[in-house]
C-alpha cells in the first residue's frame, strides 16, 4: 500500500512538476545507483531537492529510497507525519540536542544493512537559498561505518530560486543536477578519520559547483 | 486530423522526413569514412532533428487546438530558458509568476479569435502590469534592469513566438492553397532551413567574420548565401504552400533570410553579454530551445505581418 502511493504520488504530481514544470539538466546522471545500499550526499535549498534526487533513480528503487528528515518539521502533526513516513518514506532524525549514548542516525544506518539508499543533506537545513553551509559530520560517521556503501556527492542548483524556505508555489526554473564521483568510507586516505572524509565531501561539492555559472539571483 | 490538411502540407511534411532520411544516411557514411567527432557531433544534432520535427508535425497534424499548445508549450520553455540564464531578483518570484501567466492567456487570444488583444496584450497591458507588480513588492534595488529584461524575454519568447501560431487564426480565404497550417510549415520550414544553408555556406566558404565582436562564427559568406538559398527554397515552395506570386516568394525568401540571421545574433549577442555558450542542454547537438528559435523570434512576426497586410 505504502509503495503503491509513493509511486502514484511520484507518477502525478513530483514528475510532471520536477521534469515539465521544472526541467532538470543532469550531467552524469550514470554515475546515480541502480540499487542500494548507497549514501546520496546534496546541497539543500528546497523541499524540491529531495523530490528531484528521488525522482531520478530508477522507478524500481522508489520503495527502497529513504530521505533523511528533521523529525521536528516533518513530524510536527498528524497529517505531516503519516504523508512523510508512508507516503515518501523519509528517516526521521532529531535535531534537538543529541542524547548521550544514541546515534541520531542510528536509522539510516539501519537502511543502509537493509541495502537501501539513504538520502542525506549534510548542511541539516535549508537555511539562505542558494548557498552552501558548513557540513555536519553525521554522514562522514555513517560512511565509515559503512566502506561497502558508495558516498555520491550531488550538486543541486535552481531548486532555490524556485521554491525556497517559506514559498508555496513553486516559480519555474531549470534546474542543474551534477552528479559526482563516488567515495567510499573504506579508502585510505581518509584513515578512518570523519574530519578528512567531510573536507574530501565539501571539496567534490565545492568542484561540482563550479562546473557551473550561474546568474545572479539576489 | 490528418485528413482535414491539404494535401501540399502532407507531401511538403513528407519531403522534410525524406531529407532528413538523406542527412541521416549521409552522416552515417560519413562516420564509417572518417570516424571522429566533428561526424558524432552532426549524428547527434540530426537525431535531435528527428525529435524536433516528429513532434512538429504531430502538433501540426493532430488539431489546430495541439498547434496551439505545442506553441504555448515552446514558448513556455523559451521563457523558462531565458529567466534561468538571467539575473533575477529573489524578491521578484511572484512577479516571475504573473509573466508565466501571460502564455496561457495570450495563446487563449489567438484560440479565439481576439487579434485585438492578441497584439497589444504583452506589449501594453504586461508592459503596464509588470513594472506594477514589482513596485508592489517594493524592491527599488535594480529595479529597471529587473522590469526591462523580464519584459524583453516576454516580448521575445511569448509575444514573437506566438506569431506562428497566429497564422492559423488568419481568416478563411488568406491561403487557399492550404490553409493556415501550410504558412506555419513555410514559415518554420524556411526559417529553420535558413539556419543550416548559413552553417553549411559559412564552413564551406566563409571567411570574414559578419559581426565579429558578437559571432565570430557568422561569416558574409554564409549570410549571403544562405539567404540566397532560402530564396531559392521559397521560390519552389510558395506556389504548393502560399498564395505568393514568383515575386513575392523572392521578397518573403529574402525577409525569412535575413531576418532570421538578424534573430540569431541578436540571441547570440545576449549568449555572450551573460557570457553562456548554449542558452541550454534540452536539445543534444543544438543546446537549448533559445539557440534553436532564436531566427524565428525575428522571422515570425515579420513573416505573418506581411501575410496579414498584402494577403
Amino acid at each position: 500500500m505504502a509503495a503503491f502511493l509513493k509511486h502514484l504520488f511520484f507518477w502525478l504530481v513530483v514528475r510532471p512538476i520536477v521534469l515539465v514544470l521544472l526541467g532538470l539538466n543532469v550531467r552524469r546522471r550514470e554515475l546515480l545507483p541502480t540499487d542500494g545500499p548507497a549514501i546520496l550526499v546534496a546541497n539543500h535549498n528546497s523541499h524540491l531537492d529531495t523530490l528531484v534526487l528521488m525522482a531520478l533513480l530508477p522507478a524500481g528503487l522508489l520503495p527502497r529510497v529513504r530521505p533523511v528528515a528533521a523529525a521536528d518539521y516533518f513530524l510536527r502533526n498528524r497529517l505531516m507525519a503519516w504523508f512523510s513516513l508512508r507516503v515518501i518514506g523519509i528517516l526521521p532524525v532529531s535535531r534537538q540536542g543529541r542524547k548521550p549514548g544514541t546515534d541520531p542516525l542510528a536509522e539510516a544506518d539501519a537502511a543502509l544493512d537493509r541495502r537501501e539508499v539513504v538520502i542525506l543533506f549534510p548542511e541539516g537545513t535549508r537555511g539562505e537559498p542558494e548557498s552552501l553551509a558548513h557540513l555536519k559530520s553525521g554522514v562522514a560517521h555513517l560512511a565509515l561505518a559503512h566502506p561497502e556503501a558508495p558516498l555520491l556527492p550531488v550538486f543541486l542548483h535552481g531548486l532555490g530560486k524556485s521554491l525556497p524556505k517559506g514559498a508555496f508555489l513553486p516559480v519555474p526554473f531549470f534546474c542543474d543536477v551534477f552528479v559526482g564521483e563516488p567515495l567510499y568510507g573504506g579508502e585510505e586516505r581518509w584513515a578512518g578519520d570523519a574530519h578528512r572524509l567531510l573536507d574530501g565531501l565539501n571539496g567534490s561539492l565545492k568542484e561540482l559547483a563550479s562546473e557551473g555559472s550561474f546568474p545572479e539571483w539576489t | 486530423m490528418i485528413g482535414s490538411l491539404k494535401p501540399p502540407v502532407v507531401w511538403a511534411l513528407g519531403a522534410i522526413f525524406g531529407v532528413l532520411l538523406l542527412a541521416t544516411v549521409v552522416v552515417a557514411i560519413l562516420k564509417w569514412r572518417r570516424p571522429g567527432k566533428a561526424s558524432d557531433e552532426l549524428g547527434v544534432r540530426i537525431r535531435s532533428w528527428w525529435v524536433m520535427a516528429t513532434v512538429f508535425t504531430l502538433a501540426l497534424v493532430l488539431s489546430r487546438r495541439t498547434s496551439l499548445v505545442f506553441f504555448a508549450f515552446l514558448s513556455f520553455l523559451a521563457l523558462k530558458e531565458y529567466l534561468s540564464l538571467i539575473p533575477t531578483r529573489r524578491a521578484d518570484r511572484r512577479v516571475l509568476l504573473w509573466a508565466y501567466l501571460a502564455i496561457p492567456l495570450q495563446y487563449w487570444w489567438i484560440a479565439t479569435d481576439w487579434y485585438g488583444m492578441f497584439i497589444i496584450f504583452i506589449p501594453v497591458y504586461m508592459f503596464l502590469l509588470l513594472p506594477l507588480q514589482m513596485v508592489l513588492v517594493g524592491d527599488t534595488r535594480g529595479f529597471l534592469k529587473a522590469v526591462g529584461t523580464l519584459h524583453w524575454g516576454l516580448m521575445v519568447t511569448v509575444f514573437a513566438i506566438s506569431h506562428v501560431a497566429c497564422l492559423l487564426a488568419l481568416p478563411e480565404g488568406t491561403n487557399p492553397v492550404g490553409g493556415g497550417p501550410a504558412l506555419v510549415l513555410f514559415l518554420v520550414l524556411l526559417t529553420e532551413f535558413n539556419d543550416v544553408a548559413q552553417f553549411i555556406w559559412g564552413k564551406l566558404l566563409g571567411k570574414r567574420a559578419a559581426v565579429p565582436t558578437v559571432s565570430p562564427n557568422k561569416t558574409v559568406a554564409g549570410f549571403v548565401g544562405g539567404a540566397l538559398t532560402t530564396v531559392g527554397l521559397a521560390l519552389l515552395m510558395a506556389p504548393w504552400l502560399t498564395p505568393f506570386s514568383r515575386r513575392e516568394a523572392v521578397v518573403v525568401g529574402l525577409i525569412l533570410g535575413v531576418g532570421g540571421f538578424i534573430g540569431d545574433v541578436i540571441i547570440s549577442a545576449v549568449k555572450r553579454d551573460l557570457g553562456v555558450k548554449d542558452s541550454g542542454a534540452m536539445l543534444p547537438g543544438h543546446g537549448g530551445v533559445l539557440d534553436r528559435i532564436d531566427s524565428l523570434t525575428f522571422t515570425a512576426p515579420l513573416f505573418f505581418h506581411y501575410v496579414r497586410y498584402f494577403h
